[in-house]
């Protein structure tokens, strides 16, 4: 497949991953303890695991899985919320497709589908209002959820909602922000990541100059990262060689679709439509302030917080449930106290082992065991 | 008295002269080998003339929607019982036929359906010797289901087990995976995405005859439909104890299968086929096997994806196309379109 293959040619990574070897000997820090490096967008994760990339590093780096998976980092309080939106019987329930099995403080919302709750699975926000004007008698609820990567869809469907009149169709914002989360990364005291790789499609939408503080500020090096597999070797390479030449920098390697200054027409759609929460709770990391939006007053009418009573009442994770250390990089998805046993992707207890993109998910479905297949002579 | 309807009401169900109709019309006329009493009966003789066991299967049919690219619910409904004997070593004989029919179904569908049946069943040399309708209220089934139950024989000598594959073994695909999933998928219209992807259902007794002559040796066989070629392999690696390693740059994938499966992220090791089978053979046989197995058109993509290893026990990996290494798990349920 042209324009896909060129990114996956392992003769290429084999030259990027002796590259990695060199450099990597050169940085100091590297002989004292791993170097960390956050991949931020769940994407990455997904892409890392899925070609089996941390094994063709050197031991001194390590991929720190960060809380970049919409779904991973949604809080249950916010999912029971869903589920008794969903079980309105006016309702049509629409959702991104990997929502539907996060588990619930009562169910997922799978389940409420299985005991008669209207949830339907979506590929657009587009796709939910349609159905919205396919069925005028019901209220259609789209479930809008994601970094600013789908914040411009969304807006899309509501800014066409308004202008047609459509009156049966709202949106439960939980929409959230990248900034204020790599913030609150950053501030956390018990962090010690040395470079981050950019998340690539939220940066098609806002660019790489909003990035500008953690080279600044914080000095940390980060690479703007595309999502194939070379792209994200060379991505490490380019945050590892900045480590080695003691530069902290904002880099773009996925110059191909990533603009500085962002995209221009998502940006006016997104300032349209929404605007910043005062917080917003996320699983496993707790509140954070200026990390969500919500509808601005001009769409009221299409808020599905303020057209139904949404209780909004915030659940505590399970005591046993290590989701927020994992997010933060302190331990490992295999160190989790119930990785694997009391939570597997059959029974997920924390939100991580949910999506595919989660890190504790995708840990356990393509990394859980250890050793090399053996073959007999 | 024949059969003026256009839609299927509720008389087609109650024993009645409308049933005996639609009956008498649409199955008995077009299958042609339905036995007219209340079970078919097959001499034991000519049974036993074929091998030493008889294989019977049975599957349900609710594929929405009832016709796509490449097939329809009629044929997957031969094929597939086919080849869930024909993968169990049996020589496929006879099947029967229940259907379940909404009322308000166009009589004309059914037809198609129907014909489309003999169709496959005289590809795959098996006759529909029984048969059983029912109608059921409006909204109470969607449309048309399709139970068919097969017996077949097995040859004497043939031992095919999933628990068979021993380190070292090599692992077969009959052909390009995913077919079916996407041509499924884009028939669904939820996606606007247009591509050429047809279905791949087809029988596999023919195939399976082919090898089992050239290499009786053949350790499991099954045919990769719901749950695809992971699902398989995972079966094969757990009830033998052994390991599987497949390399993916040996995956036979069509252009727009790959291309599908990049746009929704979804994995094409874990798509429905319904016409693919994978084997674990003798790494000495492998060879001829496969040679032997591209000279069938219902084989000729297929390659060896692998080998039987001793560790990881009960687990299947894949060295990815760059290099690296990742366990290809069961699934959990369906999967989930990824939201960015």
């Amino acid at each position: 497949m042209k324009y896909v293959d060129e990114f996956r040619d392992p003769a290429r990574a084999r030259i990027l991953v002796e590259e990695i070897h060199r450099l990597v000997a050169r940085i100091p820090a590297a002989r004292g303890r791993p170097l960390q490096i956050m991949e931020v967008c769940g994407g990455h994760t997904h892409t890392i695991f899925r070609y089996g990339i941390q094994q063709m590093l050197p031991e001194e780096v390590e991929y720190v899985h960060g809380p970049g998976c919409p779904v991973c980092v949604l809080p249950m309080g916010r999912v029971d919320d869903c589920v008794a939106l969903a079980e309105r019987p006016e309702v049509i329930f629409s959702t991104f497709g990997d929502a539907v099995r996060v588990p619930g403080s009562r169910k997922s919302l799978l389940k409420a589908k299985a005991e008669g709750a209207d949830v339907r699975i979506v590929y657009a926000p587009l796709d939910a209002l349609a159905l919205a004007r396919r069925h005028p008698d019901r209220e259609v609820i789209f479930f809008g959820l994601g970094f600013e990567t789908t914040m411009p869809s969304t807006a899309m469907a509501l800014i066409q909602a308004r202008k047609a009149g459509i009156g049966n169709f709202s949106l439960f914002c939980n929409h959230i922000t990248i900034i204020p989360t790599i913030k609150a990364m950053l501030d956390s005291p018990d962090l010690q990541l040395d470079g981050f790789l950019g998340p690539g499609h939220v940066s098609t939408v806002i660019g790489t100059r909003p990035y500008d503080f953690i080279a600044r500020d914080y000095r940390r090096p980060i690479t703007v990262a595309g999502f194939e597999p070379l792209d994200v070797l060379q991505s490490t390479y380019m945050v590892l060689k900045q480590l080695a030449d003691r530069r902290c920098e904002v880099e773009n390697q996925y110059a191909r679709v990533v603009r500085r200054d962002g995209n221009g027409p998502a940006l006016a759609a997104i300032a349209e439509v929404f605007e910043l929460r005062e917080f917003f709770e996320w699983r496993g990391l707790g509140s954070i302030d200026q990390s969500g939006v919500r509808l601005r007053a001009a769409y009221a009418a299409y808020d599905a917080e303020r057209k139904f009573a949404v209780a909004n009442i915030s659940i505590a994770d399970p005591k046993s449930c290590q989701c927020g250390e994992v997010l933060k990089g302190i331990i490992k998805p295999h160190q989790c106290k119930v990785f694997g046993t009391a939570c597997t992707p059959e029974t997920p207890l924390g939100s991580l082992m949910v999506s595919s993109e989660g890190a504790c998910a995708a840990h356990y479905s393509y990394a859980r065991r250890t050793g090399s297949p053996t073959v007999p002579a | 008295m024949p059969l003026h309807d256009t839609h299927i009401n509720l008389a087609h169900g109650s024993g009645g002269k409308a049933m005996r109709a639609l009956i008498e019309e649409l199955f008995v006329d077009t299958f042609g080998h339905v036995q007219p009493e209340d079970s078919a009966v097959l001499p034991l003789a000519a049974l036993a003339s074929r091998g030493d066991r008889l294989a019977f299967t049975t599957d349900s049919y609710v594929v929405d929607p009832l016709f796509f690219p490449g097939a329809d619910i009629g044929a997957l409904a031969v094929a597939g019982t086919v080849n869930d004997l024909a993968v169990s070593g049996a020589c496929p004989l006879a099947l029967s036929c229940g259907m379940v029919l909404e009322e308000g179904l166009e009589i004309d569908t059914l037809r198609r359906v129907a014909a489309s049946m003999r169709d496959m069943a005289d590809r795959a040399g098996v006759s529909i010797v029984t048969g059983d309708t029912k109608v059921v209220e409006r909204g109470a089934a969607d449309r048309l289901f399709i139970n068919t139950a097969g017996i077949g024989v097995v040859p004497d000598g043939i031992a095919l087990s999933a628990g068979n594959a021993r380190p070292g073994d090599q692992v077969i695909v009959s052909g390009t995976v995913g077919d079916h999933g996407v041509a499924i998928l884009i028939a669904r219209n939820q996606l606007a995405l247009e591509a050429e992807v047809a279905s791949d259902c087809q029988p596999l007794n023919g195939l399976v005859g082919t090898m089992l002559r050239s290499c009786p040796a053949i350790r499991c066989l099954r045919d990769a439909t719901r749950g695809g070629v992971a699902t398989v392999l995972n079966e094969f690696a757990a009830a033998s104890g052994a390991g599987i390693l497949i390399r993916e740059r040996d995956l036979p994938l069509r252009e727009p299968v790959r291309g599908a499966c990049e746009i929704l992220g979804l994995d094409p090791l874990y798509l429905a086929n319904e016409g693919k089978l994978l084997a674990v053979v003798p790494a000495d046989a492998a060879g001829s096997l496969l040679e032997m197995m591209r000279s069938d058109p219902a084989g000729a993509d297929a390659a060896v994806i692998g080998e039987v290893t001793r560790e990881p026990a009960g687990m299947v990996v894949m060295k990815t196309i760059f290099g690296g290494e990742r366990i290809v798990d069961m699934l959990t349920g369906d999967q989930l379109p990824r939201i960015c």
